[in-house]
C-alpha cells in the first residue's frame, strides 16, 4: 500500500507551535459545538414562532412566515454562508461595514451561526406547521371558546401539544445541525473540518486525521440523538403519543 | 491512542489493500493499461497552474508537464495517449496522487520534508518567496505594523506555518483570518476584511494583476521564507521518477525552461492578457545550473 | 462599497449551463439510485432475519451521523486506496451521493411501508399472495404514493447538497461560477447569480411538490 502510516501524528507537535495535532482537533471540536449549539437555539426560537405564524388566521402573518421558510429552505447552506459573509456587508453604510468586518469580535463565528441558524429555522418551522395542523382543531376551538385570546391559546393549549409531537423528525434536524456546522469551515471558522484540512496540509497524515475526524463527528450527532429520545420519553403524552420506531 | 489496536488496524488495512496494488507497480505501467495519464491542476495558482477564460487549464507548469507527457507518450510509444485533467487542492493533491487518481501534480506545491514521506518531487521548478500583499493606501511596508490587524491567508498552505512561528518569535500579534483558497484570501484584502495577505510571492502577482485596479496593490515586507516549487508524483517509483528526471534536466539544459519562464512570467498572459513583470530569482537561475530535488528545510537552513 | 458589475454574469452562462448540466445528471442519478438500494435498505430495516435488519440499521445510522463533505472525502481520497482503482471525481460523485442519499429515502421508505395498514397484507395473503409478492404489488406501490412528496422535497434537499463536490473539483454549477468568479475577479456577483438560480429551481419543485401534496392528500 502505497502510504505513510503513522497513528502517533495526534500527539506530535505541529509544525511552528506548541500545541499537538490532538490540540488542534480539541479547539476545532468546541468551535463545532459552539456554531452548532448557538445556531440551534436560534432555530428553535425562530423556527417555533415562524412555524406558529405559518398556522394563525392572518393572511398577512401567514404570507411572512411562508416567505422566510421558502427563503432559507432554497438556497443551498454554503451559498448563504458566502452571501452573509461577502456580500451582505457591502450593503451596510461604509462605518458599519468596516467594523463588522474588522471590529466585530468573533465574526466568522457569528456570521456562521447566524446563518446555520437561519437556514435550520426554516426546517423548524415546517415540521412545527405539520406538528399544529395535526392536531384536532377542536383544540384550538375550546381554548378560543374559553375565553383564551389567540396568543394565550398558543402558548397553553396548541404549542405544547404540537411541541411534543414534532419531537422525533426535530430530533433529526439538531443532529443536522452537528453536520451542516462543517460548511463553516468556508468561511474561516477553526471548526473540526478546518482543523482537518489543516491538519491533514501540516502533517501529510489525512487518512488517520479523516478518521479521527469521523469519529468526533459520529459522536456528536449519536450524543444529539440519545439527548432528544430522553427528552422525548420524559415528555411523551400519555395515550396521545404511539411510540415511534 | 492505543498503540496496539492502532497498529492492528493499519496492518488490517494494508493487507485487504496489498493485493489490490500488487498488480500495478509503476505510473508507466498503470498509464499503458488505461491508455491515459491523468494530471493534478490547480485553478488559480497563476501563473504556474490556473484556468483560462475558456476554463482550460493553463501555465507555466502545466507547459512542462505536457512535455513530460510527450516523453511519456514516446516512451511507451502511445502517440494516442488520453491527457486527463482533475483540479485538485492543497487539500487533496497528496492523497489523489497517493491513490492513484493524479499521476502528475503540476501546480504550486512546495517540496518538503513531509511531504516526501507520502510523494516524489521533479527538480524544482520554480522558487517562491513568501511575502505580503497589501492595499498601498494603508501605508504598510512591514510585519512589524500588523499588531492587532487582521491578517489573511488560505487555510492549509505553508504559510499558515510560517505566520504562525513568526508571531511566536517576534511578539506579534495579528488576528489570523483564513480563505479557503487563495481567490478567497485577495477577496478577504479586497474586501477589508484583512490588511495583508501573506502567501508566495507568484501567487500574490498573479491576484493583483486581475484585480479590479491592480495600480492599488503592492507586494511588500521581509520574506518569511523561501520555498522550491517543483512537479509532483508517486515515489518509490523510480522508473517514472527517471523519465521526469531526465525530461526537466533536459528542459533546463536546452534553455527551454527559461524560455518558458519568460513567457509566463514577463509576456502578457490569458485571461486578462496582464503582464506580471516578475524577473527570475537567483535561487532558481542557480538551480537550473544544477538541478536539484532538495527539500525546503535545506534552502533555510543557512 | 456598491461598486457591483453585474455584466459578467453575460460571459458566465455557458459555463453555468455546463455546471447546471451536470448538476441535474448527477442530482437524477443520485435520487434514482438512492430510491431503488434506500427501500432495498428498508425491506432490510423491517426484515425478520435480525443481522441483515441490524446491518441496515447500523449503515443508515452511520451515513446519517457525518458529514456530507467528509463521505465524499471518504470516497474520493481514502477508498482508493484500499481498492487500488481510482475513478475520477464524476464518478465519485455519484457513487457518493447514492450511497449517502440511499439512508435518507430509507427512512423516508421505511415509514411509507409502516403506514400502509396491516389489514391490507393480511387480505394479501388470504388472496394467496406470497410475502415478496404483497411486497411488490400491494405495499410497495402505496408506499411510494403516499410518500412521493417527503420523497421529492428529500430530492430537493439533494439538489442542494450536489453543490458540496466543490471538495472534490467536480464541476457542479457553483464551480463554473467560482472559476468565472475568479477570472473576472467578480467573484461576489456570481455568488449572488448562483444563488438566484438555486431559489429558482428549488422554489419551483417545492411550489409543484405542495400541489402535489394537495392530490395524494386526497387520495388518502
Amino acid at each position: 500500500m502505497n502510504y505513510h502510516w503513522n497513528w502517533g501524528i495526534f500527539g506530535e507537535q505541529v509544525k511552528g507551535g506548541d500545541e499537538t495535532y490532538l490540540d488542534w482537533l480539541i479547539t476545532g471540536l468546541g468551535w463545532t459545538l459552539a456554531v452548532s449549539l448557538t445556531a440551534w437555539v436560534l432555530a428553535l426560537s425562530i423556527g417555533i414562532a415562524v412555524g406558529a405564524l405559518r398556522t394563525t388566521p392572518s393572511r398577512l402573518l401567514v404570507a411572512l412566515g411562508t416567505a422566510w421558510v421558502e427563503l432559507f429552505r432554497n438556497v443551498p447552506l454554503l451559498v448563504q454562508m458566502f452571501l452573509w459573509f461577502f456580500v451582505v456587508p457591502e450593503f451596510l453604510p461604509r462605518d458599519w461595514s468596516l467594523w463588522v468586518k474588522q471590529e466585530m469580535p468573533a465574526k466568522e463565528f457569528v456570521t456562521a451561526a447566524l446563518c446555520l441558524g437561519f437556514f435550520t429555522s426554516a426546517r423548524v418551522a415546517e415540521q412545527l406547521r405539520a406538528g399544529i395542523t395535526s392536531l384536532p382543531r377542536g383544540q384550538r376551538d375550546a381554548a378560543l371558546a374559553l375565553g383564551f385570546s389567540l396568543p394565550q391559546a398558543y402558548r397553553h393549549v396548541i404549542l405544547p401539544q404540537a411541541l411534543r409531537i414534532v419531537i422525533p423528525p426535530l430530533t433529526s434536524e439538531f443532529m443536522n445541525v452537528f453536520k451542516n456546522s462543517s460548511v463553516a469551515f468556508a468561511i474561516g471558522v477553526m471548526e473540526l473540518t478546518f482543523q482537518a484540512r489543516q491538519m491533514q496540509e501540516d502533517s501529510e497524515q489525512g487518512i488517520e486525521t479523516y478518521l479521527a475526524v469521523t469519529l468526533l463527528y459520529f459522536i456528536c450527532a449519536f450524543t444529539a440523538n440519545r439527548g432528544m429520545a430522553w427528552i422525548e420519553a420524559r415528555t411523551r403524552v400519555p395515550g396521545l403519543i404511539a411510540k415511534s420506531g | 491512542m492505543n498503540t496496539r489496536h492502532a497498529l492492528l488496524a493499519s496492518l488490517t488495512l494494508a493487507t485487504l489493500a496489498a493485493p489490490a496494488l500488487a498488480q500495478d507497480t509503476g505510473t508507466l505501467k498503470k498509464v499503458k493499461d488505461n491508455g491515459s495519464i491523468t494530471l493534478g491542476i490547480r485553478e488559480s495558482s497563476d501563473p504556474l497552474s490556473y484556468l483560462d477564460d475558456k476554463q482550460q487549464p493553463v501555465g507555466y507548469h502545466i507547459d512542462i508537464c505536457n512535455r513530460i507527457v510527450d516523453a511519456v507518450k514516446a516512451k511507451l510509444k502511445l502517440p494516442a495517449l488520453k491527457v486527463a485533467h482533475q483540479p485538485v487542492t492543497s487539500q487533496n493533491r497528496i492523497p489523489l496522487v497517493g491513490n492513484g487518481t493524479v499521476d502528475l501534480e503540476c501546480g504550486s506545491t512546495t517540496n518538503n520534508e513531509a511531504r516526501q514521506k507520502q510523494v516524489a518531487f521533479a527538480p524544482t521548478t520554480f522558487v517562491t518567496n513568501v511575502r505580503m500583499a497589501v492595499k498601498k493606501s494603508s501605508g504598510i511596508t512591514s510585519l512589524g505594523q500588523l499588531g492587532g490587524k487582521p491578517v489573511a491567508t488560505t487555510t492549509g498552505t505553508t504559510s499558515v506555518q510560517l505566520m504562525r512561528a513568526h508571531e511566536k518569535g517576534k511578539g506579534i500579534d495579528f488576528k489570523e483570518v483564513y480563505g479557503k483558497d487563495h481567490a478567497d484570501s485577495f477577496l478577504m484584502l479586497e474586501t477589508d476584511r484583512a490588511v495583508a495577505f501573506v502567501m508566495d510571492d507568484n501567487l500574490l502577482a498573479g491576484r493583483i494583476a486581475s484585480a479590479k485596479s491592480p495600480a492599488d496593490y503592492a507586494v511588500v515586507g521581509e520574506v518569511l521564507s523561501i520555498e522550491p516549487i517543483a512537479i509532483m508524483f508517486r515515489r518509490d517509483d523510480p522508473e517514472f521518477k527517471k523519465l521526469v528526471d531526465e525530461t526537466v534536466t533536459g528542459m533546463m539544459k536546452s534553455g527551454e525552461v527559461e524560455k518558458l519562464y519568460a513567457r509566463w512570467f514577463m509576456s502578457p498572459i490569458p485571461p486578462k492578457n496582464v503582464n506580471l513583470n516578475f524577473p527570475m530569482s537567483e535561487a532558481l537561475k542557480k538551480l537550473i545550473k544544477a538541478p536539484s530535488d532538495a527539500p525546503a528545510e535545506s534552502f533555510n537552513k543557512k | 462599497m456598491g461598486e457591483f458589475d453585474f455584466s459578467v454574469w453575460g460571459p458566465s452562462l455557458p459555463f453555468i449551463r455546463d455546471g447546471l448540466l451536470f448538476t441535474l445528471r448527477l442530482t437524477l442519478i443520485a435520487m434514482t439510485g438512492g430510491i431503488v438500494i434506500g427501500t432495498l435498505l428498508a425491506l432490510a430495516r423491517l426484515s425478520p432475519i435480525v443481522p441483515l435488519a441490524r446491518v441496515a440499521g447500523a449503515y443508515v445510522d452511520l451515513m446519517r451521523s457525518i458529514p456530507l463533505v467528509l463521505v465524499i472525502l471518504w470516497f474520493f481520497l481514502i477508498i482508493p486506496y484500499l481498492t487500488g482503482k481510482p475513478v475520477g471525481a464524476e464518478v465519485s460523485a455519484i457513487i457518493t451521493f447514492t450511497a449517502f442519499e440511499a439512508a435518507f429515502y430509507c427512512e423516508i421508505m421505511r415509514s411509507g411501508i409502516q403506514s400502509v395498514s396491516r389489514g391490507q397484507v393480511h387480505a394479501a395473503h388470504a388472496l394467496g399472495l406470497t410475502q415478496a409478492q404483497a411486497m411488490i404489488h400491494v405495499v410497495l406501490p402505496q408506499a411510494l404514493r403516499n410518500m412521493l412528496p417527503v420523497l421529492l422535497t428529500q430530492t430537493i434537499v439533494l439538489f442542494q447538497d450536489t453543490s458540496l463536490v466543490y471538495a472534490i473539483g467536480a464541476k457542479d454549477m457553483l464551480k463554473a461560477a467560482d472559476v468565472v468568479g475568479k477570472n473576472y475577479n467578480r467573484p461576489v456577483e456570481m455568488i449572488v447569480l448562483s444563488a438566484l438560480i438555486y431559489f429558482a429551481i428549488c422554489f419551483s419543485l417545492s411550489l409543484a411538490v405542495r400541489q402535489l401534496q394537495k392530490r395524494v392528500a386526497i387520495v388518502r
